[in-house]
This record gives structure tokens, sequence and C-alpha cells, in this order.
């Protein structure tokens, strides 16, 4: 076996100034937020420029690392001492995080440019372009950064960028709910993630990856395990994996554009990021990465279920990301054969998955931001471009042969299945379930009779919109292939990951291959029986047992609610009584015990300079006798 | 021995005035009961070696402290607060209980503390040969410093005084012509009649007779009347007492503001004339009480 | 014979406080006050003479000054209040009651 590289100082040519990746959409950001109302009229056309001249800095880095020996290739730019040797802002520039950096600027620009037609009609357009720069910067940020604590900040940078992009339209009420329960829910992961760097921190101290991941395999075994669980619980948080998940169906009440780059394409991906960054932690901890694979699975599962019986395109393939992503992080526990993959599936699904929500976003767009695919049906010959791109994208992600999700998903699932029979055969699964609701979002999409609401006129989007569209789809035809056959990907991440000792090769007609491509078919085909061939109803009908059970998120709200929103209720309001009537209780009870003696005691304040002598009197008296007794003692 | 019958006779004397000097319903009462204290105590200081002290507190206090609480109390004249009727309520019960408390206290610890007797001053006083060369050597000596001091508080007090006394004058004072005029537009412009004209008597308390033989309201005199009437004397004449009774109800309608007054005076009916607003008819009502007797009896002489 | 002095003076003091306290008319509340003051001026004679010095009588003396100013200026005070309220009433001037 391989391990990764060393991580070598490097400040040359394009990859030391590989910080204006970050500085220049942040400095977008800050542009069009300061700038206020001036910019509105020019404020897309800088957020796009700013996204794409990233996307160019990260090109030339990336030509450049192609440029050397792929012992060289882990590069480290020191930009600023922090804290002098405890922490420093660094970035690391290595085939990891280029490649997340090249996902995240190539999508993010297309997903920039297909905006100004999504988002037209928007007053607030500026404010859009404005977040999703500061989303692109604090991403890049996240994944380059050659530290934890950097890391943290792009992760929360994130989180913060998520929750405005949720909450754009917060004039909606559901919009606010969403933007807040994925930021809460966020907040649960990174509080894992913090207890995490705390931990990497007072074991090895220091919170830079070269030196903690040198240290790594020589730290016990308990504290490597606790560190990978707390990861994993961030990455949780952050990936929408089982059991934070909640919060990703939900935030679909942000723009089509938003949910396709942040809760498809990259943000989400970024638990899957973290833990193959930190690979160093969980290859020395089994027990770690069991829990992650089976966090994996469950998910991918899950989310594949959820996905079966929403009516609500976006939520269909808001399950479906938790699902894939899902997959991905069963690669990212399967050490670094199972790295590889599950960053090639990352990337992949990054194209696919975009191309498909922005495919709904057309459609959308075409439907008067109709949401229910109950009401569509029938759109292939309105929308031809969008169809056959949404299309291709759906072949993709069910692992169409020859399509980029076949090569990848194929890869984590025969990993999966060398390393763990179950976890393979329920992946397997996981991928029949797939084809069936992908096929039904199809069918019940482009297909069968129009279901239309009065009033609608589906047409095709403007070119802004559609030629991002085609250059996802193509990238989600050929990118996998690209990626897995030769192992080409795997060789080109080995000096970040480690390469196994023995290469994967491709076997076309392995067991798992045939059995996953069977139940796709299965799948695709009882979806065309149920949605393709039948009549399908405008109003939902009641459904199964199990349809509810998915319809309801697999009743994780009715968990989170029943395990932590009413304990916290009663908590609350435990708190508030114990507030109002112990401690206002005893404040306001000493204020009145003090007002109302006050206000006996002040009578005794006449005003009668009489009254006043008496008292003086009294109180000589007083002293006179008092100087007797002391006296005769 | 003769020392003791003084003491004895001159405590009596004094408890009984100082006695008198609280419970006198008259403050003109109380002022001379103070004189017989203090003149008690001075007799009392001569008596115990202090023949200067007794005559500073008979030339100081009886002659000058005592005819300036004289000189006020005719100033500010009698009013409601004589009257002995409690107000507080258990004031005067606490009052004594504290005051008797406390002599008691102070009686106990004298008579607690075992008194050696009397050195007489005769040492004190041999050196410089007298009391008074014995006092005046001390002050000017080991209490120069005070005595200075004291000088300054007294010349510090008669400005003060003076200041305290002094008023500004908001209006030019009222010449001759002006007191004409506003005597000859008012309604009496003839002075008033005095009491006693034409009648048997020319006394005070005797109402001057008009000619056809009754009696001029104009000229009784108020505050006898009043007095009178407080006293629950009536005078004897029916038609007096008529007019008397007419008179000072006449005096309770008034506003409570304005002085009872007897007559409108001149410089008040100037006054009137000049100004309308209320705070300087308030001045002006000042300025009545204090020269008002003396206007008074400037006009009844008039009147004779 | 000092004791005797001295409980007069006592006596004095409390006639004097008592009338203080219950008399209204702040002349005659002045009075007492000096009624006070005076039996206090006993008790240091007697002490000059018990003692057999005259440093007694000389503060005897001071608050005889003391006093002499502090009439004119209390009766400056109740003459320019008497002017401005109308009363000599302790009692009138209570503004300072709650």
């Amino acid at each position: 076996m391989q391990s990764p590289a060393e991580i070598v100082p490097h400040s040359t040519g394009v990859v030391g100034v590989s910080w204006l990746m970050i500085a220049l959409p942040l400095l977008g950001a800050a542009i069009l937020l300061l700038g206020g109302r001036r910019t509105d009229r020019w404020g897309h056309l800088l957020g796009v420029v700013m996204s794409l001249a990233s996307f160019v800095v990260a090109v030339l880095a990336f030509v450049q690392m192609l440029g050397l020996d792929p012992g060289k290739r882990r590069m480290a730019v020191e930009l600023y001492q922090f804290i002098p040797g405890v922490a420093n802002i660094g970035l690391l520039i290595d085939p990891l995080s280029i490649s997340f950096a090249l996902l995240i600027t190539g999508v993010g620009s297309l997903i920039h440019i297909y905006s100004i037609g999504y988002m037209s009609h928007d007053p607030d357009r500026r404010r859009f372009f404005a977040y999703l720069n500061l989303f692109v910067s604090a991403m890049l940020l996240l994944v380059l950064s050659d530290n934890y604590v950097g890391l943290f900040i792009g992760w929360e940078g994130v989180g913060l960028a998520s929750y405005l992009l949720i909450g754009f339209w917060q004039f909606k009420p559901s919009a606010a709910v969403a933007a807040k329960k994925a930021f809460i829910v966020n907040r649960v992961g990174d509080f894992g993630l913090l207890i995490g760097i705390f931990t990497i921190w007072t074991t090895f101290g220091s919170v830079a990856f070269k030196e903690v991941f040198e240290a790594a395999p020589g730290a016990q075994q308990n504290t490597l395990t606790a560190i990978g669980l707390l990861l994993l619980l961030g990455a949780c948080g952050k990936s929408a994996q089982l059991p934070l998940q909640s919060w990703l169906l939900d935030a679909m009440e942000g723009p089509t554009p938003v949910s396709a780059l942040i809760h498809a394409a990259t943000m989400v991906t970024a638990g899957v990021y973290l833990v193959v960054r930190s690979g160093a932690f969980f290859e020395a901890a089994p027990t770690a990465q069991l829990v992650v694979t089976i966090v994996g699975v469950a998910t991918l599962l899950a989310g594949a279920i959820i996905g079966c019986a929403k009516d609500d395109i976006k939520k269909g393939l808001a399950g479906s990301t938790m699902s894939q992503i899902g997959y991905m992080m069963l690669g990212a526990g399967l050490g670094p054969v199972g790295y590889a993959f599950a960053i090639a599936h990352l990337i992949t699904h990054g194209f696919f998955k975009a191309n498909m929500f922005l495919g709904a976003g057309s459609v959308m767009h075409g439907m008067n931001d109709e949401v229910n695919m109950r009401k569509y049906g029938g759109l292939f010959s309105v929308m031809k471009v969008t169809a056959i791109t949404f299309i291709i994208g759906y072949l993709a992600i069910i692992g169409f042969p020859l399509l980029s999700g076949y090569f990848t998903k194929d890869g984590i699932i025969e990993t999966a299945m060398e390393h763990n029979q179950i976890l393979g055969w329920l992946a397997v699964v996981g991928a029949g379930i797939t084809g069936f609701y992908m096929s039904r979002m199809v069918f019940m999409t482009f297909f069968g009779k129009r279901r239309w609401e009065d009033g609608a006129h589906p047409h095709e989007s403007p070119a802004v919109m559609t030629v991002p569209l085609i250059i996802l789809s193509i990238g989600s035809i050929f990118l996998g292939g690209f990626l897995i056959l030769g192992n080409r990907f795997m060789q080109f991440l080995a000096p970040a990951v480690g390469l196994p000792e023995e290469l994967p090769s491709f076997h076309p007609f392995s067991v798992p291959g045939l059995a996953t491509l069977a139940l796709v078919a299965v799948g695709a085909a009882f979806a065309w029986f149920r949605y393709g061939a039948a009549e399908v109803p405008r109003v939902a009908p009641r459904g199964s047992f199990l349809t509810t059970f998915a319809r309801r998120d697999l009743y994780g709200d009715a968990l989170n609610e029943a395990l932590f929103m009413r304990p916290g209720q009663w908590l609350t309001r435990l708190a508030v009584f114990f507030d109002n009537r112990g401690i206002d209780g005893l404040v306001n009870g000493l204020a009145a015990a003090i007002g109302g003696t006050s206000g006996r005691l002040r009578r005794v304040q006449t005003g009668y300079v009489r009254s006043y002598a008496l008292s003086i009197l009294f109180g000589a008296a007083v002293v006179v006798g008092a100087l007797l007794y002391v006296g005769n003692m | 021995m003769g020392e003791t019958i003084t003491f004895w006779v001159l405590a009596v004397v004094s408890v009984a005035a100082a006695l008198g000097l609280v419970f006198s319903r008259k403050a003109v009462y109380s002022a001379l009961m103070l004189g017989v204290v203090m003149l008690s105590l001075a007799v009392l200081y001569a008596v115990q070696d202090a023949p200067f002290l007794a005559a500073v507190q008979i030339i100081v206090y009886t002659g000058a402290v005592m005819m300036l609480f004289l000189f006020v109390l005719m100033l500010v004249g009698v009013d409601s607060a004589d009257s002995l009727v409690e107000t507080i309520r258990g004031q005067r019960f606490w009052a004594a209980i504290a005051g008797l408390g406390f002599a008691a206290l102070l009686a106990l610890a004298v008579g607690n503390t075992l008194i050696a007797p009397a050195k007489g001053l005769t040492n004190a006083v041999k050196e410089a040969g007298g009391n008074v060369p014995s006092l005046a050597q001390l002050i000017f000596t080991r209490y120069v410093f005070a005595f200075e001091v004291t000088s300054a508080l007294l010349i510090t007090a008669a400005l003060g005084a003076m200041v305290l006394a002094h008023r500004e004058r908001v209006r030019p004072k009222a010449t001759q012509r002006d007191l004409a005029r506003a005597r000859f537009s008012g309604p009496q412009p003839s002075p008033l009649p005095g009491p006693g004209t034409y009648a048997l008597h020319n006394a005070i308390d005797m109402p001057a007779l008009l000619p056809d033989g009754t009696i001029a309201a104009k000229s009784i005199n108020r505050v006898l009347a009043r007095h009178e009437e407080e006293d629950g004397v009536t005078p004897t004449d029916p038609s007096k007492a008529a007019i008397v009774k007419q008179l000072l109800v006449e005096e309770r309608l008034a506003p409570k503001d304005e002085v009872p007054d007897d007559s409108h005076t001149d410089a008040r009916a100037v006054v009137e004339d000049n100004v309308a607003q209320d705070d300087l008819r308030d001045e002006a009502a000042t300025d009545e009480a204090e020269t008002g007797g003396a206007v008074r009896e400037a006009h009844q002489e008039d009147g004779k | 014979m000092t004791t005797h002095y001295l409980v007069l003076s006592a006596l004095l003091f409390a006639i004097g406080a008592i009338g203080v306290l219950t008399r209204r008319n702040a002349i005659v509340v002045f009075m007492c006050v000096e009624l006070m003051l005076n039996a206090c001026n006993l008790a240091f004679v007697t002490f000059a003479r018990q003692h057999g010095n005259l440093d007694g009588q000389i503060i005897a003396f001071f608050v005889m000054v003391v006093a002499a100013a502090e009439v004119v200026i209390g009766l400056a005070i109740i003459v320019m209040i008497f002017r401005t309220r109308r009363s000599a009433s302790v009692d009138d001037a209570n503004l300072l009651k709650y």
C-alpha cells in the first residue's frame, strides 16, 4: 500500500496565488453586499465574473499540478501566521482539494450563469449573487485550507451561506422556518466537528493536516475512534446523513439554483470531503470506519425510500441527493479504494444532480413555479432541451451502462461487496430503488398525459439556462468513464489519499454489477407500469403504510420532535417558569418588599420639623442611655 | 447657706418660668417668662463665681436678644400658630416621654457620678487678680483664635440678617402726589373718623358718632373688635354689637390671601391702581402687613 | 451642691426640648432653643466651678456669642418666611414631606 505523499511548501506559479480562488468571490460578495442598490444593474454579472475568475485560477493551478511529479503534488501555501506556531492560515493544494475546487468553481460558475436567467425576475437578484459568491468563497476555503481551523471557518461560512440562501425568500414563512431548521440541525453537526477539532488539538497539539496526519497512526485507538466519530457527526450534519438528515428536504425552499449548487453538488458533499481528508484517522480506527459505512448505507436506503414517495420534484431530488451522498459516505468508509470511488462519484454526482436540479428549475420556470409532479406530465414535447438533458442525468444516476453513474456507483458497490457482503447487497438494493424513483420522476414529468393546471403554458427556457444544462449533461455522460477507466482518478488522487497495493480492475460483468443492473431495470419497469403506462391521479392517493412512512420522511421529523423538540420545549418552559417565578419572583419580591416597606416608611417623613426634632431627641436620649449603660458596666 | 437658699428660690422660679414659657398661650408671655429664666440664671452665674458671665447674660441675653425677640413678635404679630391645640398625632405624648426621659437620664447620670466637693475658682482667679482679668487673659491667649473666629461669625450673621431682611423695591416709592391722588380717587377722601369723636369718651374702643347720633362703622377698631369677639365679650350697645358683627362677617368672607384690613389705606390704593398681577399683590400685601399697623395708627390720628 | 445645679440644668434643658417639640409658633420654638442653650451654659458654669478652672466659663461665653448670632439669623429667617407665607407656624413649612 502506498501512503499519501508528503506535504511540501510550494509558492511558485499559480499555486502561489491560489488564495485568489477564495478572495475573488469573497470580494464579489463584499462589493455586492456593501454596494447596495447601486450594484443592482450589473451585480449578477460581477458575481458570474468572480466565479469564473476563480474557476480560471483553479484550472491554471490544476494544469500546474499536472506538470509536477506525482510525489510533489501536495503543495502547502502559507498565507498568514494566525497564532504563530499554533494556527496558521494556509492552503493545501493537492489532488483532492483541486478536484473539489474544480467542481465547486466549475459547476458553481455554470449555476451562476443559469441563475442570471432563473432569477431574472427577482428584485433581489443582486443579493442572491452576493450570497452565491459568499458560498463559493467559503466552500473553497473549506476544501483548500491546510488545517482544521481554516476548514471549520469555511464549514461555518458555507453553513451561513446555506442559511441565507434557503431563507432567501424570507417572506415565505416556510422558507424562513426551513432556513432556521437547516441552521439548527447543522449546529448539532458543527458541535461534533468542533469537539473533534478540540480533541485533535489536545491529542496532537496541532490542527494542521501535515502534522496531525503524520502523528495519527501513533495515537491511542480510543482517541482515534472518538475523533473519527466526532468528525463523522460533523459530516452527518453537513451532508444530511442519518440521523441529521431532516434539514435537507426542507432546504428545497430555497431557489432552485441554490438547491443545485449547495444542496446537491457541493456543500452537502463537504461531509464526504471531511471523512476522506481525515482518512488518516479513520484508517487507524476501524470502528469509526465501520460506523461511517453503516451511516452511509442507512442513509442511502432512507434517502431512496423517501425519494419514492415525494410528489414535489425538488424534494424527490433531495431524497435522491441524500441517497447518493449515502453512497459516497459508504465509499469514504472503505479506505483508499473507496475514497477514489467516493470522490469520483461525488464529482459525477455534482454534474448529473446539478443537471437534474437545474432541469427541474427549468421545468418550474416554465410551469409557473409548480413543483408538484402530479401536475406535470407530457412535458417532453414542449421543452426538449430540458427533457433530454434531464433524462441524461437520470440515466447517469440510475447507472445506465457507460454513463457516469454507472462507473462510479458500481465501483462503490463492488468495493463495499469486497469489504462486507451485507453492506454491499444493501447498496445494490438501494440502486434498485434509485432506478424506481428516478424513473417515476421522469415518467411523471416528461411523459404520460398532460395534467397541467389551467393557465400553464410550458415553454423552453432561455439559452442562458439551457446552455449550462447541456454542458452539465455532457459531463454527466463522459466524466464517469473518464475518471474510472484505467484507475485514472485513483492514480491522480493517490498523492493525497494513498493508493491500495492491489488496484481494482473494472469488470463489466461481475455479479454485483449485473445484479445492480437487473434491479435497476426492474425498478424502472415497475415505475413505467405505475406512472408511465397507467394514469397518474392529480391528487395523491392515500397510499399504504409504507407510502405514508416515506412521505413523512421516515418519521424523521416526528422522531426529532418527540426526542428533542418536546423535551426541549419542556425544558424551556421549566426554565421560563423558574425564571418567572424563581428568579423574577425573588427579584420582584425583593423589589416589592422594599417598595412596600418604603411606602410605609415614607409616612415617617411628615415634613414637620417637630417630628424630626422628636426623632433627634429620642436619638440623643438613646445615646445618653447607652453611655450610661456602658459607663456602669 | 446663703447660696443654698438662693439656689432653691431661683431654681423654683426658673423652672416655673420655663414651664410658663412652654405652656403660655401668648408668645409675649413666653418672651417675658424667658426673660425671668435668664435673669434667674444670671444670678445663679453670679453665685457660682462667674460675675462676668452674669453681667453678659443680663446685657446680651436679657437686654439684646430678648428685645430682638419682642421686636420680631411685634413684626410678625399674633396668629393661629399661637394655638395650643396639637395637630400632629402623638407628638405631645412622645415629646413628653422623650423630654422627661432625657431629663431623667441626665439626672441619673449626674446623680450616679461621684462628685467631689467643688474646687471653687478662688485659686484660678488669684493669679490675674479677679474673674474678669482671668477671663480676659484666657480669651486673648489660649482662646484667641476662637475669639477671632467668633468675630467673623458675628459679622457674617449681621450681613446675613441684612441680606435676608432686605427687599428690592420693585416700583418707585409712592410720592406725596401719588398718595393724594389715590386717596381722592378712592371711596374715602376724607380721614376716617377717629374713635371717640362726638362720643362721651375718646377711648380707642369708643366708636365715633355721626351727627344723627348713630355709630360710624368706619371708626370701629377691628383688631379690638376681633379680640373682644375671641374673648367672648360683646359690646353692651346693641347697635354697636350689630355693626361689629357685620364687620367681622365681612372680614371672614374676604379672600383668604388678602390681609384683613379695616380701611383702604392710601398706600394700598396706589398699589391696587398700579398693579394687577397676583404676585405683586402678594408683595403688596406683605408691604401692608409690615406697615399696616403704623399706617392705621396714623390714619386714626388724622381722624381725630 | 454642684449636683443640684446640674440637675436644674438638665431639667431646664428638658423643658426647653419639650417646648421645641410642642410649640408651633416659630418664635416660641426659638425661645425654647434659647432656654436649652441657657441650660447648657448653666452646666458649663457649674463645671467650671467644680473643676476649678475658667475654661467652662469661656465656653459659656462663646456659646452666648454664637447664640446671639444664631438669634439674629434665625429671626431674620422667621421674618422672611412670614413675609412670603403669612405664617410663623413651623408646621406650615412642611414641603419636605413624602
